[in-house]
């Protein structure tokens, strides 16, 4: 019989996964019943809590802050070591002193999405009302309710207007969201690697994703806590799909070519003869251990429910009219999950709404994921826009 | 047809500051009035833009290239990437003050469907552009019978991006046929410099290097 190896069950416990979820190595903002998050679906969210980190440190007169939105898979922990994984923060290369965005000048903030699993109340999180994880008892989330969420992070913060929200992908659409809902609280706005709404291929890869937790007999409709299992197999092969669509061709025959993996011949099997798919099985295995699989499922639906159009009778230029704040635009040339025609049609409706707008398209063939590499040039954007809305805005740097 | 004086140095610019910016920016960026919204249509490495801003004036841009724009935007600047052709059709009526064309009406597929979205979008319009009449460019073609190639033009025929050239006699025709009234006009020489302001048409259609036009919308 041909040998066949899938996905081995994670080394790190869903015990330690769920006192992340619970009880974060983060600063946690607490909403009691009182100031509940009101979601788009209807749902009255209450109690819950907010997971944050923050660099740098705020002014006197509270205008230096930054909000970084996170990405779908991606937390708060922005520029300090992961709890779970003992890695670096996703974004070191571009968040710390003397990077693009800088924590000796700017005070940056980032916050775990609600519906997240790393400390915002999530399906991962316990339930008040049953002293069990929510699971699927969680109501579906919005990109608009993460940044209502962010918002009530922020006034309990004290910050009044944000000097500069930022994202990419999924934290591209918050950042985009945040500027159409609350304008006078955007000073300047960096949307990376996104767009105004989820494309319906984007859409198809997600349901991919979510019917492979789906059919994974470990996920239990979502009850796999109490069995004491984790739909691990089910979000391997979700996050191995969804990471293909971060890279690109070239990227991947670039890194990988036809190469085997520490062997010479076929093995005539199912193993993973080839390097690209010993590099993917490591990103699906290493991808559940820190990863809830109820999460996936309601964070990928929430980017799928995103439009900004839609909320504005279809127009997106209405969505940004009279907008004061300035923009920055950053797309990259191989990037097909959000291609550059995406970000042209948000800088259309940007110019017939006369926001300022900077629009670059990156060249690169690093694909999607380019936004968290090291692309100087994108970094040198990101730099001068800051500096220039920093100028704009009177922020000084700190002596 | 009535024209301003033009005198040297330019108003509202103090010569040390004139070392290091092109003659024609600094003219075009002379007629600008200060605090007010300008959208530079092919704004290249963002030199003028640079120049408008450094006067208080709200500038934005567009420019083809890739490099052209992410130069812009490295240097903080509100640049986007598009073609004069097909993009300005997205902005709305009376977005901005001015519209600039700053050496680019020559390279458009459609000068003029450019030069009426610009004075659609802008109050007025200022356009410069290279002038085929210039006296080189038909000593050139008169007596050496080749296509004119200029050290401001220096592309050969068949790989110019330069595809609608025109005199200013041309161009001074062009606005009279779709109603633009024109506030002021300048002809530079090889230098940069503004020709004599009281010389005929016809001494700056063979003397100018360059023609630059304030235009506004007939009838305001």
């Amino acid at each position: 019989m041909v040998q066949v190896k899938s996905i081995p069950s994670p080394a790190i416990h869903a015990e330690e996964r769920s006192q992340e979820a619970d009880h974060p190595t983060s600063q946690v903002a607490l909403f009691g019943p009182d100031q509940p998050l009101a979601l788009d679906c209807g749902i009255d969210l209450k109690p819950f809590q907010i997971a944050y980190q923050t660099y740098g440190e705020l002014n006197a007169d509270r205008s230096n802050a930054i909000l970084i939105c996170h990405a779908l898979t991606s937390d708060q922990h922005v520029a300090n070591v992961h709890p779970l994984t003992g890695k670096p923060g996703w974004w070191e290369t571009m968040v710390g002193p003397g990077r693009p965005l800088d924590t000796d000048s700017y005070f940056i903030v980032c916050a775990n999405v609600i519906g997240g699993c790393m400390g915002s109340t999530g399906p991962a999180s316990t339930n008040p009302a049953t002293g069990k994880p929510w699971g699927l008892d969680f109501p579906i989330i919005t990109i608009p309710d993460m940044v209502r969420a962010q918002g009530m992070l922020l006034d309990r913060l004290g910050i009044d207007t944000l000097f500069c929200v930022v994202g990419g992908s999924m934290g591209g659409m918050q950042a985009l969201q945040w500027t159409a809902a609350y304008p006078k609280r955007v000073f300047s706005t960096l949307a990376i690697a996104c767009s105004t709404r989820h494309s319906a291929q984007n859409i198809a890869f997600h349901e991919l994703g979510r019917q492979a937790v789906m059919a994974d007999p470990d996920w239990h409709s979502g009850r796999y806590f109490e069995k004491g299992t984790h739909p691990h197999r089910g979000l391997g092969v979700a996050r191995m799909a969804a990471h293909i669509t971060y890279l690109s061709d070239a990227a991947l025959h670039r890194k990988f070519g036809r190469r085997m993996q520490d062997r010479e011949l076929p093995t005539f099997s199912f193993d993973a003869d080839f390097q690209v798919e010993s590099y993917l099985r490591y990103q699906g295995s290493s991808f559940v251990e820190r990863f809830d699989a109820n999460s996936y499922l309601y964070l990928t639906r929430a980017m799928d429910y995103f439009d900004i159009a839609a909320d504005h009778n279809g127009v997106l230029a209405q969505a940004f009219r009279g907008v004061p704040t300035r923009f920055c635009v950053v797309s990259f040339t191989s990037d097909w999950l959000f291609p550059t025609p995406e970000s042209r049609a948000l800088v259309h409706a940007l110019n017939a709404s006369s926001a300022r707008v900077s629009f670059a398209e990156i060249e690169t063939d690093r694909g999607h994921d380019a936004f968290l590499l090291d692309v100087p040039e994108f970094f040198d954007i990101s730099r001068a826009f800051l500096q220039s809305a920093g100028t704009a805005r009177g922020l000084g740097k700190r002596a | 047809m009535t024209v301003e004086q033009q005198l040297l140095p330019l108003n509202g610019i103090a010569r040390a500051d004139t070392g290091h910016y092109r003659g024609d920016h600094l003219l075009l960026a002379e007629m600008v009035e200060r605090g007010s919204k300008v959208l530079d249509v092919g704004c290249g490495d963002g030199d003028l833009l640079q120049l408008l801003e450094s006067r208080g004036i709200d500038g934005r841009g567009i420019e083809l290239s890739r490099e052209g724009v992410n130069r812009c935007v490295s240097k903080g600047l509100a640049v986007v990437q598009g073609d004069a052709d097909t993009d300005l059709i997205n902005y709305p009526d009376d977005a901005f003050d001015y519209v600039i064309l700053s050496q680019t009406l020559q390279a458009t597929r459609q000068p003029r469907v450019v030069l009426e979205n610009m004075l659609r979008i802008g109050r007025r319009a200022i356009v410069s552009f290279p002038n085929f009449g210039f006296w080189k460019m038909r000593l050139q073609l008169l007596v050496g019978g080749h296509m004119p190639r200029t050290d401001n033009l220096p592309a050969t025929w068949y790989d110019t991006p330069n595809i609608h050239f025109c005199t200013i006699k041309d161009f001074v025709q062009l606005c009279d046929e779709i109603s633009v009234k024109m506030e002021r006009a300048v002809a530079l020489d090889l230098y940069g410099r503004p020709l004599r302001l009281n010389a005929p048409w016809w001494f700056w259609n063979m003397f100018g290097e360059q023609g630059v036009f304030l235009l506004s919308r007939a009838g305001h």
